[in-house]
């Protein structure tokens, strides 16, 4: 018997690297990572988040602390080299304090920079007191003045004197934990309602159908508002924060619940899936088993889309002043602060800011959940 | 296509049932109603006026169980086209709404008239000249156009134009026209006014429809028969408006039905911005003083027009599709 070459043959075979066999979830990824601007977004949109969760530490001052002189104080900028009394400069990072004048013409008071008094600024410097988490308690924030009784505007103030910047980095938590929630809550009553539909199809089908095209049909703006302006504004804050989510996310969960019930109807006759069922699954099994984990990546993808929906809307309501109302802080009772022509002639960075943010959150949102799209569509070119 | 139409038709009933219900149920669920608060006011002129309020009551039926209120709401509106009473204004709701219902749909038809003009040739060059310079620059104020919310855009314009032309903002036409009967000049004053709630408004629905007519035509661009039309000696333009354009521009017209209820929302939104004489306002003030027949008339008609505008988008795409119709 001659078994030698065989065995030599594979032996040699073992230095070769064994081909690589990723599972579904690597080739996803690895398709994921080539959408370049999605890429960046996941980064994006992961800062974002992180902003939301450690705000407190981002801010250069307290949200609710208010200065009467500073009123529509204009953005602050940062300078780098502070002069000695010598005349000689250092490297310092200051920003310049500022003295109100009267514009003669205009009869108005205006702030120009006070070359005289300097604000040093430094990183990890001591400031209000909050929780971190609401666990512990800390002083220190990321950026900010050195001196914790200076005051700096790096994005203007508002008509209270209270910083935007700080406004806008713990308005984030709301404004961005809205469209979280509320995708929660639509994806709750999507797939429900939309795996009942495409699995049992028949007149349960045809109603949830017919209901869903009826939400489509009317215009959601003027239904949001009635439905929002019911809200009474005794209710404690929070209350109003949960109503609001549940309003805005009845937009979120048509779509879904339509995704979901097309995925059902075309595997509903797959193979593997009769397969499963003559094996004796019950319903459930079947769906829980193996007809959710072959959708679930197109799921992730649409709920990512949904999350920008969600966020305009609630802007769009809290802007009009039905939906979240002061003191709670997010994007849209920010912009409420901005929502005439002359205040914004007067302090554009009230309407500039804000918006910033807004159109960043959600393009990034918009980008990560299309590059999401594409990588989970195994069909896609 | 008679069975269809008519088979379209007699679904819309129990919408409008709906939409009709929805309604009351919204206006009603504040707490207490607007004499709860007008008496409030009263009450703090020092007056008791517990026996005016309650003959009021006693008029409008706000004592009354709620089915019994909307029975008789309803009754008004389909036998006798009454829409109620708005109490703070104390005049029909009818002679309050008509022409600002007149204006919003007169503005959302044009947008949807500016957003087919703009999206239709914008998404035929960037399908055609995929990845040029042009292509990337549609792609990208398409996602800006889909980020910035409506207000927001509005506001931005109202900035601009009053920063850098001095244009006075607001309105549908400059203070001095207000009241004035219809002249040439004061159309003129509208048109320069009306543009930009509509291009404000527009601009969502246009960048999505151009990123939807880009994606449907490349579908098609790529296909045998537009090969062989090629083959055969057809100019390019031609080929183009004749086969593939043609084919793409079905799923064009069916996206009316979700496009209108999003134009009139958006308008709504937009004029409470822009201070348009148009419902948005109108349905806010309404909404924050409880004056819930004006509230809810506002509504239900605004519903109501919707979903007749998609039914008459769905027959005109069962019209041109035949095979919508045998679905």
């Amino acid at each position: 018997m001659n078994t030698n070459p065989t065995t030599t043959v594979m032996e040699n075979d073992d230095d070769v690297a064994a081909p690589v066999l990723l599972s579904p979830l690597a080739l996803t990824w690895r398709k994921f990572k080539r959408h370049r601007i999605a890429y960046i977004s996941l980064y994006v949109v992961g800062l974002i988040y992180l902003m939301a969760i450690f705000g407190e530490f981002l801010t250069t001052s307290d949200i609710h602390k208010t200065s009467t002189r500073r009123a529509f104080a204009p953005p602050m900028g940062i300078h780098l080299f502070a002069p000695n009394e010598d005349g000689s400069s250092r490297f310092q990072l200051h920003a310049k304090g500022l003295k109100l004048e009267i514009d003669k013409v205009a009869m108005r008071r205006v702030f120009a920079e006070d070359e005289e008094k300097i604000i040093p600024l430094g990183f990890f410097v001591k400031g209000y007191e909050y929780k971190v988490l609401g666990l512990f308690s800390s002083n220190t924030h990321f950026f900010g003045p050195v001196n914790p009784r200076d005051t700096v505007f790096l994005m203007g103030a508002d008509r209270l004197g209270r910083d935007i910047m700080s406004r806008i980095i713990i308005g984030t938590r709301v404004s961005m934990s809205i469209g979280l929630v509320g995708v929660i809550v639509s994806l709750f009553i999507g797939v429900t309602l939309g795996g009942i539909s495409g699995f049992f199809g028949g007149w349960v089908d045809n109603l949830i159908q017919r209901l869903i095209e009826f939400i489509r049909s009317i215009p959601t703006i003027p239904l949001w508002m009635g439905l929002a302006a019911a809200i009474p504004l005794s209710w404690p804050p929070l209350k109003t924060y949960f109503v609001v989510t549940l309003i805005v996310s009845m937009i979120g969960w048509t779509s879904l619940a339509r995704e979901v019930r097309g995925k059902f109807l075309s595997l509903r006759y797959e193979d593997f899936i009769i397969a499963a069922r003559l094996d004796g699954l019950s319903n459930m099994e079947v769906i829980r088993k193996h007809m959710v984990p072959s959708f679930s990546s197109h799921i992730i993808a649409s709920l990512t889309l949904a999350v920008p929906l969600m966020i305009l809307a609630e802007t769009s309501l809290s802007f009009l002043g039905v939906g979240l109302q002061p003191p709670v802080v997010s994007w849209g009772t920010l912009l409420k602060e901005a929502q005439n022509v002359r205040t914004i002639i007067e302090a554009p960075w009230l309407l500039i800011a804000p918006a910033t943010m807004i159109v960043v959150a959600v393009l990034a949102l918009n980008f990560l959940g299309d590059g999401l799209r594409d990588a989970a569509d195994p069909h896609a070119h | 296509m008679m069975g269809f139409c008519l088979r379209r038709i007699l679904y819309m009933i129990p919408t409008l049932f709906l939409v009709s219900i929805v309604t009351f149920v919204i206006i009603q669920l504040p707490p207490g109603d607007y004499l709860d608060s007008l008496a409030a006011d009263m009450g703090e002129s020092g007056s008791d006026n517990t026996a005016v309020i309650e003959t009021l009551r006693q008029q409008y039926g706000l004592g009354q169980p709620m089915y019994v209120q909307y029975y008789k709401w309803m009754k008004g509106i389909l036998l006798y086209g009454n829409f109620g009473i708005s109490f703070e204004k104390n005049v029909l709701v009818t002679d309050l709404i008509w022409d600002r219902l007149g204006w919003t749909f007169g503005i959302s038809i044009l947008t949807l008239l500016f957003i087919w003009i703009t999206a239709l040739p914008i998404g035929i060059y960037s399908a055609v000249r995929k990845y040029s310079f042009g292509d990337y620059t549609a792609t990208f104020f398409g996602f800006i156009g889909l980020a910035v919310p409506n207000f927001l855009l509005a506001l931005l314009m109202m900035y601009i134009s009053f920063k850098y032309f001095g244009q006075s903002v607001g309105g549908l036409v400059s203070p001095e026209y207000i009241g004035e009967p219809w002249t040439y000049a004061k159309f003129i004053d509208l048109l320069k006014h009306i543009w930009m709630p509509i291009v404000v408004v527009g601009t969502s629905g246009a960048a999505a429809l151009i990123r939807i007519m880009r994606a449907n035509l490349l579908d098609e661009l790529y296909r045998p028969y537009v090969a062989t039309a090629r083959a055969k000696g057809m100019s390019e333009f031609q080929l183009l408006m004749k086969y593939p354009v043609r084919v793409a521009l079905n799923p064009f017209i069916s996206t009316i039905g979700w496009i209108l209820p999003s134009l009139v929302s958006g308008e709504i939104i937009v004029a409470v911005v822009m201070n348009l004489p148009t419902t948005g306002p109108l349905l806010l003030r309404a909404l924050l003083v409880q004056d819930m027949y004006l509230a809810g008339s506002l509504i239900l008609i605004v519903s109501l027009l919707t979903v007749i505008g998609t039914l008459i988008s769905d027959l005109l795409l069962a019209w041109i599709d035949p095979r919508i119709r045998y679905q």
